[in-house]
């Protein structure tokens, strides 16, 4: 099972905790596919809060995170 | 005179003269404005070894060269001073509308020396400058005292004022201007109480002049593009406001939770700008001239509307403290803007005051008679104990000295999540190298917009650097200080960031000024304007040594979440920064580093 979890503009209109069955091989690429989201619509893609390339493949148990560009303070 | 209005008031509470003078050109295109102008010229007039709150003291209010113009987001005006909290350069900058109205009536800076012998205010509307009696405003709170000043001159009128906690003299006291904006940190407002000056307020009605209007505006409406076009500035802080950060930044588990002891929270979410928006948000909350208008306005759980908590408010008060009550942070928040607290600075005592009780230091006993407790979690305590810091009353006599004086009270200081005794902001630097050198070796003390290296390290702009590693990082971080150095000194948002670069703010500079700088030539400004700043504090007697962080973060790995296991390796950073910046192996500036950037 792969928890990812949607900010800011990506809940809309979408849970903001969705869970995807793991395969081996499962990549950040298939699991914004999955969810219609563009990649250029995503800014911080981080997998356990760390940094990962897009065809990357992803662990079983993992925490995906997704935001839009959003900003600082 | 372009850009610049070429006037300084200089006003002697003591003596209780009002003096006009010309603004030294030359100076100016040396440390362009605001921060950097205001910082020479009291170097120039001040013994760095002042007792901060003594009459000795100065007290300059200032804008930049782009304020009150048509530059987007040029309302800021800058607070310098020696900071009672720190020992250091006080330099502390907000937005709103006082600072282009200042300009507006003919001046880029007010410069206060003296102590009044009872309460006053000074109010200015254009060529009339005069010192009023503020006996009847004296204790009052900081919207009261701003509407009975409205009131007076009108709703056009523009008030700066210090509430309760700088009329207390409290370390962690602000100057608020409108209402709810802040000039927050290094208890800038302790200095004004000192000086029995309660406000100022503001009416002007001259108009900005510029080198090159048709330029001008061409330049404005490019920058406003990019701005409204940049997925930060254009969508995340218009939507959300900088509240939107809880999340990014619990994510990545570098949220501190309960004073640093850890850093992430499975409830993050319910005090975030998602939540924020859902709940409680109002409209948004725009200051002078902002395309990008990250200010909230909310909705308080007993009906009134209020300015909103910005992201580090919400931490502060929140995660930080053990709560995930949004409502509650809220009305903290409010009480802080009442009373004239820093909120990074109030709701981080608070928080270092529940693990000194946690850990057995501060007794029961000792808060009874207060009626509040200092339990991680406890909704009622941030608010009761925000009121009891702001009045001084009871046990919030000793809030209202930050915590690095609260937990070295009781033989602790190293529970003080605190760099140069001023509280650290809502990022462990344990997961962000770059950043917690920021903390470091930033001039005022524990600060996170001297140099915002979350913006490479989390944010990835304007590109992504690897958070844990080490390499370029020194490099980064001189970078980003000395171009936020120039940006406080312009008198513009240091959010404009996000969006522009240094040949932006070249461009910007140019049209309405007529000056000829280039992106050397205006970083070189900012590196001059942090030189001098670092000269001032270690004149003050600040020993290099002191650019530290806490203990727990360099020793303690961060115990769970994301970043788990990670600390701050500053002694591997620091060699490197002081290299690059040019100042010696014991962090004193060198006689030719000096010469180079004619300091």
């Amino acid at each position: 099972m792969i928890k990812v979890k949607l900010f800011a503009t990506f809940r809309n209109g979408r849970e903001k905790e969705i869970h995807f069955e793991y395969y081996e091989g499962i990549t950040g690429r298939e699991i914004i596919e999955k969810l219609g989201i563009k990649e250029e619509e995503v800014a911080i893609f981080i997998v356990n809060g760390r940094d990962k390339k897009w065809d990357e493949p992803i662990e079983d148990e993992a925490t995906v995170s997704l935001f839009p560009p959003v900003g600082g303070g | 005179m372009f850009g610049y209005a070429g006037k300084v008031l200089r006003i002697n509470l003591t003596e209780k003269q009002i003096k006009l003078e010309d603004l030294d050109m030359n100076l100016a295109r040396k440390y362009l404005g605001g921060r950097g102008l205001a910082t020479k010229i009291f170097m120039d007039e001040v013994d760095p070894n002042v007792e901060p709150l003594s009459p000795e003291n100065k007290l300059i209010v200032a804008s930049g060269p782009l304020t009150g113009t048509t530059v987007p987001t040029g309302g800021r005006y800058m607070v310098i001073t020696k900071a009672p909290l720190t020992g250091t350069i006080g330099c502390s900058n907000s937005g709103g509308y006082f600072g282009a109205e200042l300009k507006s009536a003919g001046y880029d800076m007010i410069i206060f020396e003296g102590k009044a012998d009872s309460p006053v205010y000074i109010s200015i509307e254009d060529d009339k400058v005069e010192i009023k009696d503020a006996s009847h405003l004296w204790g009052k709170l900081v919207s009261e005292a701003t509407d009975e000043l409205m009131n007076k001159y009108g709703q056009k009128a523009r008030v700066l004022c210090i509430g309760p906690a700088g009329e207390r003299l409290s370390k962690i006291a602000a100057i608020m201007n409108d209402y709810d904006r802040a000039a927050g940190r290094s208890g800038v407002g302790a200095v004004m109480g000192s000086k029995n000056l309660k406000a100022v307020v503001v009416k002007g009605s001259k108009k900005a002049k510029y080198a090159d209007e048709e330029e001008t505006k061409k330049v404005v409406s490019d920058k406003i593009k990019k701005i409204r076009e940049n997925g930060i500035t254009g969508e995340g802080l218009p939507t959300y406001g900088t509240a939107v950060l809880v999340n990014i930044i619990n994510e990545h588990g570098i949220l501190p939770v309960k004073n640093f002891q850890k850093a992430y929270s499975e409830d993050a979410d319910k005090i975030s700008g998602e939540t924020m928006t859902r709940d409680i948000l109002v409209r948004r909350n725009p200051c002078y001239r902002c395309p990008i208008a990250c200010g909230r306005w909310v909705k308080l759980k007993d009906g009134r509307e209020v300015g909103g908590p910005e992201y580090e408010t919400l931490w502060a008060f929140g995660a930080d403290c053990g709560i995930y009550d949004i409502d509650a942070i809220a009305e903290a928040n409010f009480w802080c803007n009442e009373y004239g607290l820093d909120t990074i600075s109030a709701g981080t005592t608070i928080a270092a005051a529940m693990e000194l009780y946690e850990k057995g230091y501060v007794k029961d006993e000792e808060i009874e008679e207060d009626g509040y407790s200092f339990k991680f979690g406890d909704v009622e305590a941030i608010i009761g104990w925000t009121k009891k810091m702001g009045a001084r009353e009871g046990f919030g006599d000793k809030l209202a000295e930050g915590s690095y004086r609260l937990c070295e009270s009781y033989g602790v200081p190293e529970l003080s999540m605190s760099v140069k005794k001023q509280e650290l902001p809502a990022y462990d630097p344990r997961g962000v190298q770059g950043h917690g050198l920021e903390y470091a070796t930033s001039n005022r003390g524990g600060c996170h917009v001297r140099g915002y290296m979350i913006s490479p390290e989390i944010l990835g702009s304007p590109e992504k650097l690897d958070r844990f590693t080490l390499e370029g990082k020194a490099e980064w971080v001189k970078v980003f200080q000395d171009l936020t150095a120039v940006i406080d000194s312009l008198g513009v948002c240091l959010f404009t960031s996000f969006a522009l670069g240094a040949q932006d703010y070249v461009e910007l500079m140019n049209a309405v000024s007529g000056t000829d700088y280039n992106v050397d030539t205006l970083l070189e400004a900012g590196s001059r304007i942090y030189t001098l700043e670092r000269l001032f504090n270690i004149k003050a007697g600040i020993d290099p040594k002191e650019d530290k962080l806490p203990d727990r973060l360099l020793e303690e790995p961060i115990p769970e979440g994301p970043s788990k296991g990670h600390v701050h390796r500053l002694s591997e950073l620091l060699p490197k920064y002081y290299e690059i910046r040019g100042w010696g192996r014991d962090g004193i500036p060198t006689e030719e580093t000096l010469q180079k950037l004619s300091v």
